[in-house]
């Protein structure tokens, strides 16, 4: 694999590398994740039944796990120069260490940890890994996910495309 | 007046404890039906807005036959077959997907998992997973895995 000229990962873009979007804090509202719970078809008490979150092991109402993904996170300081005009997720490795509560305040911040270029079917393709995390109303962290994100073509920009 | 979109809880709650798992156990298989209906639903809880997964013409412009499922959606499956099948006494500790291949509304979307691995550290009962999606024709689409920890007394869960 070549290591010399990047046509995609200029200096610009690797500035953007270790750059935190601006914190942004959400609550967890109870019909929220009633209706996350709702649209993934995922039938778990512990979302949206109180009595039984209750006396369960968690004593509450919690979030499904995927419900962090729906807490976007927020602009990063500078406008990130997206190159590309579609959006593709590769995947996300979840870090899980306290339960998402519903009336938990949520703080979540995005790094972008890495960005580089591969060529396939679709053409170039750039690929960013990102770190999100999210810290509770008492500080303590939550979770992370690490994300990447593949763009590629060009074109008329996808609704979206600048904010993953 | 249409009646608000509910979801009816399971009722009962399985209470596993980390000496009824074993390596080679398979999960029970949870099977989805995704329609465009779901997908659109999914679009407005996550704020995901990319129109692939909704406008025909734009799934037809990416050279897809159809719109196409989110891929944290398949994520959302993935953790319902883990957290349903570990009970409400159990912690979900990691979780990795890799979005290898697309999926579609329509057809018939199949998770599958097999303990990996079992081990005790610091205490705590740790169960590794292999899971995945596979889509009508069988393949696997979406593999992952996910960590877990179990009970090992029964008064803890």
């Amino acid at each position: 694999m070549k290591t010399s000229k990047s046509s995609v990962v200029t200096e610009k873009i690797r500035s953007f590398i270790g750059l935190e979007s601006n914190p942004v804090t959400y609550e967890i509202e109870r019909h929220a994740v009633e209706r996350f719970a709702c649209a993934i078809g995922d039938p778990n008490p512990l979302y949206s039944d109180e009595a039984k979150a209750r006396e369960s092991s968690y004593g509450g109402l919690i979030s499904p796990p995927t419900f962090l993904r729906s807490l976007l996170p927020s602009a990063y300081p500078r406008q990130y120069p997206e190159p590309f005009a579609h959006i593709l997720d590769g995947g996300s490795r979840y870090r899980f260490y306290e339960p998402a509560r519903v009336g938990d305040r949520i703080t979540v911040t995005r790094k972008i940890t890495d960005l580089f270029e591969k060529t396939g079917r679709m053409g170039t393709m750039l690929f960013k890994i990102s770190e999100i995390s999210y810290v509770n109303q008492l500080g303590r962290l939550v979770a992370t996910q690490t994300t990447t994100t593949i763009t590629y073509g060009t074109g008329e920009k996808d609704a979206g495309v600048g904010d993953h | 007046m249409q009646a608000l979109e509910t979801i009816n809880t399971t009722t009962s709650i399985p209470k596993i404890l980390f000496g009824d798992v074993s390596v080679g156990d398979e999960l029970p298989e949870l099977v989805k039906e995704p329609d465009n209906r779901q997908l659109v639903m999914y679009a407005g809880v996550s704020q995901d807005f990319v129109p692939i997964h909704y406008d025909l013409k734009v799934a037809h412009a990416a050279g897809h036959r159809n719109v196409i499922i989110h891929g944290a959606l398949k994520s959302a499956w993935l953790v319902e077959l883990v957290t349903g099948w570990m009970g409400t006494a159990g912690r979900l500790l990691e979780f990795d997907v890799s979005y290898q291949a697309i999926d579609f509304p329509g057809n018939t979307a199949t998770c599958f998992g097999r303990v990996a691995d079992t081990r005790i550290e610091n205490g705590a009962g740790i169960i590794e997973l292999e899971i995945g999606l596979r889509n009508s024709d069988g393949d696997v689409t979406t593999p992952g895995r996910a960590l877990v920890s179990l009970p090992i007394e029964a008064h803890f869960a």
